[in-house]
């Protein structure tokens, strides 16, 4: 589904990714995990190109995103993205934050909108705040319908930057259950996290990134329990 | 020293006339100046260079440059080069907007530069265009937030509109210099025309605070 050869990118003199590659299953939950400055999240953001790679190749569903000519717009309708800080529209309700892209970008009509994203409502489990806005929720309802958001313009992709660290500890688990929900449904998902039950309940595969690379791939129960890299090893051992 | 109250009353039918001119004249200008500003603001956020400069070089003169001198060159200068007269209503109404524009083009400028970068990112993600997330999401946000600014920008524009009085459009500075020259009473009738002016911009500075609170609440 996705496929990254050779990336890098800089921020001026900062060299942040230096040369990743690796290759996403359709269907495949990927964690990444990495202290911060690894360069996690610029490499989850060049996924749809929300920062363009200096180098390297960005294969989504069969296409080279990074290209002269092609249609950004189109490929990022298929790769949802869920953000730290939630990102919702403040001056339109949970409904129209959910409605407002399926409309406008996919030309569906209201009613048949309005219609799957109380779907997605229930899904996330707020069919009850639909007509509220943004700043009525809570941290942890703001990132179900940010997820609920993402999720209507039917993306074969869903791409999660961090998306439980800027919520109480008590919000973490709602938000969670929903992206297992996901998992289970078969989405394939790449999620940028520091929750490691997370990674391991529902991970198909672990990349632990340090300096801009990927130091060590595995499956969650080998990477978590018999991490081969020194750095991986003193990295879990700072957070297990 | 006496003071002609009475001078004043008489004269007030006249200057309510031209002070009606000025809010007619101002709204205009104001109006002409949004829809410009609106654009000029958002090509001062655009990263095409060339955009980017045609609007700078368009605000940085009619910021740098005196109003009057602006007006001048629309009502006198413009019609040596068309070889037409312009009407000095249009010639009032086109100074004055295109010299709002520039104001509210960088009140415009500030307003989306002062929303999240998330929301241009969330937009974006979802695979709506530039176009799309500007008019959606950023202008709506933008918008809201920059009624204060707006509303001195209106506030300035109807002092400023004054200066119209030079190529003799009969709004209330004019009115007061007209009946000033019948009367030779200039206290009494400045004095009057200040306080109209006055009143409109208090008036003016209640809406928007106003509108600003219902925003709020909203």
């Amino acid at each position: 589904m996705i496929t990254v050869k050779n990336l890098h990118k800089r921020f001026g003199n900062l060299h942040v990714l230096k040369g990743v590659s690796n290759h996403v299953e359709q269907g495949e939950v990927v964690v990444v995990i990495g202290p911060s400055g690894s360069g996690k999240s610029t490499f989850l953001r060049c996924l749809n190109l929300l920062e363009e790679p200096d180098e390297g190749e960005v294969w989504v569903d069969g296409v080279q995103v990074n290209m002269p000519g092609v249609n950004i717009n189109k490929v990022r309708e298929e790769v949802g993205m869920v953000f730290q800080h939630f990102n919702l529209f403040p001056h339109k309700t949970a409904l129209e934050n959910i409605t407002l892209a399926p409309i406008k970008v996919r030309g569906w009509d209201k009613k048949e909108a309005e219609a799957y994203a109380y779907e997605l409502l229930d899904k996330v489990g707020l069919r009850d705040k639909a007509r509220v806005y943004p700043d009525q929720l809570s941290g942890g309802q703001k990132q179900r319908v940010a997820i609920a958001r993402a999720l209507a313009m039917k993306p074969k992709v869903m791409l999660f930057d961090e998306p439980t660290s800027a919520l109480d500890p008590e919000m973490i688990g709602e938000v969670l259950d929903v992206m297992k929900k996901l998992a289970k449904e078969g989405m394939t998902m790449v999620v940028v996290t520091h929750e490691m039950g997370f990674a391991r309940e529902v991970g198909d595969r672990v990349l632990f990134m340090d300096e801009g690379f990927i130091i060590e791939e595995n499956t969650p129960a080998e990477l978590f329990t018999n991490p081969q890299n020194p750095r991986t090893q003193s990295f879990l051992s700072k957070i297990l | 020293m006496d003071f002609r109250w009475d001078l004043i009353i008489r004269s007030m039918p006249v200057l309510l006339e031209g002070a009606w001119v000025t809010v007619k004249l101002t709204t205009i200008a104001v109006t002409i100046g949004l829809v410009i500003g609106t654009f000029v603001g958002m090509a001062r956020t655009s990263k095409n260079k060339i955009v980017y400069g045609i609007a700078s070089v368009y605000v940085d003169f009619i910021r740098g440059t005196p109003l009057l001198v602006q007006i001048f060159l629309v009502y006198m200068g413009l019609p040596q080069l068309l070889g037409f007269p312009i009407p000095v209503w249009i010639a009032a109404i086109t100074s004055l907007g295109v010299n709002s524009g520039a104001y509210v083009a960088e009140i415009v400028r500030a307003g989306i530069q002062s929303i999240d970068r998330g929301q241009v990112e969330a937009a974006r993600s979802l695979g709506m265009t530039h176009r799309q997330t500007m008019r959606y999401i950023i202008l709506p946000q933008a918008f809201k937030r920059i009624i204060p600014p707006l509303g001195n920008e209106f506030i300035a524009m109807l002092k400023d509109s004054s200066l119209v009085a030079v190529i003799s459009l009969e709004e209330l500075m004019r009115k007061g210099q007209i009946i000033q020259t019948r009367t030779f009473r200039p206290f009494e009738i400045y004095l009057a025309v200040a306080v109209l002016y006055l009143i409109m911009t208090l008036t003016i500075s209640r809406l928007v605070a106003f509108a600003e609170r219902r925003l709020k609440t909203e």
